[in-house]
């Protein structure tokens, strides 16, 4: 039997001593594209910070194709495959687009095909025109292309994204769809976490519903498409927020 | 002519040895976010070393001293950084107490090690005939020390921008969290640039031996003025660093010069404005 990709039990996350994630738990099978949805404050970037150990669970299990990660320091989970493009980007403002993408450079014995610069500029066209310009200075569409290439120059097993496609303009939006859209072609096991819906639900073959630290609903992207209640209930405009 | 032509290499020569002293502060605390107040001890003790080996040994020469004490410095360096900084990671006052006490320590020893009588570090030999240019004199010694300012300069320029190491030293310092999420061990390179930064003062402490000799009190005098550099020149900017001891050299040496009641005032006021005004200093960022 191949072990899941990733797989979180039961994990519990505080900032201090508030209590954020309450056991939250999910799996993502090898090559499966999860959406990790929920509302502004549901804990989605706690989740995914959790994973690549900017965090450490108080209590629960993360798992790596079976072998234990909880607790690692973010370098060691690195190295072990998980790649994190995070929440606003963060690309190295004061290097140039070719170095944020030389310094995340890593071989793995594992990878057939390993992600090179060039490779990246295959995918993003728009990288190699702008190669030697900081990072600081593209526009955010740029910085969210980078920031993918960036993590993908690691030749993750797991490739985390925390909403890509927040402040973009639409035809970047776009872009940044098709892309994922290819990652998945190639067999990329990706944890996506979307406001967008539509942008999530259109890759995912299996979501994750936050609400408050819990998951209320972890199943198919189809079972999710015809739970009308859950979707408005927990991703609906929320009043009175 | 004469006073301001000797007064203006005292400048650069000052300049360049607060060049090698700050670019490592600068740079450790860029990375680190430490103030590491030990820096002037490393860059005394880089002095003594020199006293008492080119004083024991007859012919030893002050570049191989300068060579083997930065080496000697930043081991030293590097082992306080993994043995007990590093353990205060997640107390910023700690380690900042830490490194004063350690400068204190260091400061202590070479006291009962060597009194507290200046020990002046003997001039190499073959330079101290002065050289004359354009009519004037000038001490050749200094004159080479520039030089090596330049050229260490030139080296740690390269080394932070043109190398895959340097790239990812910059990439701690923009975002060292970050930087970790992409595989790089940033805390090796806190040891690192620790140590480098370290071995830098100590080699500096030597090369400026026969201008300053080595006395108790020198890691006070320099550590305010490489505080000073960083602050003008902009935390963690390699540039700032060397255009601000330039600068400070200037002003420290024809202030002290000019008007030496007020030498301090000289060197302090300016920067007064420079916080209020231009915090990020000449060349360095906002830091978020
Ligand atoms: N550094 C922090 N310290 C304390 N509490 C925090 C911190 N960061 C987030 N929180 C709290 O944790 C909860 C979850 O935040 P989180 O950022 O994980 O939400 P999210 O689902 O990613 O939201 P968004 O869609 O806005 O990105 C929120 O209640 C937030 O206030
Ligand atoms: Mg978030």
């Amino acid at each position: 039997m191949v072990p899941d990709a990733l797989n979180l039990t039961n994990v519990h996350t505080f900032y201090g001593d508030s209590h954020i994630l309450h056991g939250v738990s999910f799996t993502l099978p090898s090559g499966n594209v999860l959406a990790l949805l929920g509302r502004n404050g549901a804990g989605k970037t706690t989740c995914i910070s959790t994973i690549i150990g900017f965090l450490k669970p108080r209590q629960g299990e993360i798992r790596l194709f079976g072998k234990r990660i909880e607790g690692f320091p973010p370098e060691r989970i690195s190295h072990l495959g998980i790649g994190l493009v995070p929440q606003g980007r963060r690309v190295f403002p004061s290097l140039s687009v070719r170095e944020n993408l030389v310094v995340a450079e890593r071989r793995r014995r594992s990878t057939a095909r390993p992600w090179t610069v060039e490779r990246v500029y295959d995918l993003f066209p728009r990288l190699s025109e702008r190669h030697a310009q900081f990072a600081g200075t593209l526009s955010g569409g740029e910085q969210q292309m980078l920031a993918i290439g960036r993590a993908l120059m690691g030749n993750p097993s797991v490739l985390l994204l925390d909403e890509p496609s927040e402040g973009l303009a639409p035809q970047i939006v776009a872009e940044v769809g098709r892309t994922l859209g290819r990652l998945k072609e190639q067999g990329q096991s990706i944890v996506l976490v979307e406001q967008n819906r539509k942008l999530a639900l259109e890759f995912a073959d299996s979501a994750v519903i936050l609400n408050t630290g819990r998951c209320v609903f972890a199943g198919s992207t189809l079972e999710l498409l015809e739970d009308e209640r859950i979707i408005e209930q927990n991703l609906g405009v929320y009043h009175g927020h | 002519m004469q006073f301001w032509i000797i007064q203006g290499l005292n400048s650069l020569s000052l300049g360049g040895l607060l060049f090698l002293l700050s670019s490592g502060f600068s740079l450790i605390f860029g990375l680190m976010r430490l103030a590491n107040l030990t820096h002037g001890a490393f860059f005394m003790l880089g002095t003594y070393f020199a006293a008492v080996a080119l004083r024991s040994f007859e012919g030893l020469n002050i570049w191989i001293t300068a060579l083997g004490v930065g080496v000697t410095v930043a081991a030293m360096g590097g082992l306080f950084e993994r043995l007990v900084l590093r353990r205060l990671r997640a107390n910023p006052l700690g380690q900042v107490l830490v490194t004063l006490g350690m400068s204190f320590i260091i400061s202590d020893a070479c006291l009962m090690m060597w009194g507290g009588d200046s020990i002046p570090v003997p001039t190499p030999r073959n330079l101290q005939a002065p050289t004359r240019l354009f009519g004037f004199v000038f001490p050749t010694y200094r004159l080479v020390l520039v030089g090596c300012a330049i050229a260490a300069a030139v080296v740690l320029y390269l080394l932070l921008e043109r190398t895959r190491l340097g790239a990812m030293i910059r990439a701690g310092v923009d975002d060292s969290q970050m930087a970790r999420a992409v595989g790089i061990r940033v805390s090796n390179l806190f040891t690192m640039v620790f140590a480098l930064g370290a071995g830098i003062a100590g080699a500096a402490g030597v090369l400026g031996g026969p201008i300053l000799s080595a006395y108790p009190g020198l890691d006070a005098d320099m550590l305010p003025l490489a505080l000073i550099v960083v602050i003008l020149g902009g935390i963690g900017s390699l540039p700032g660093a060397f255009v601000g001891s330039f600068i400070i050299g200037t002003i420290y040496t024809f202030g002290t010069a000019l008007f030496p009641e007020l030498a301090y005032i000289i060197l302090f006021l300016p920067m007064i404005f420079v916080i209020a005004f231009r915090p990020q200093g000449l060349f360095g960022r906002v830091i978020a």
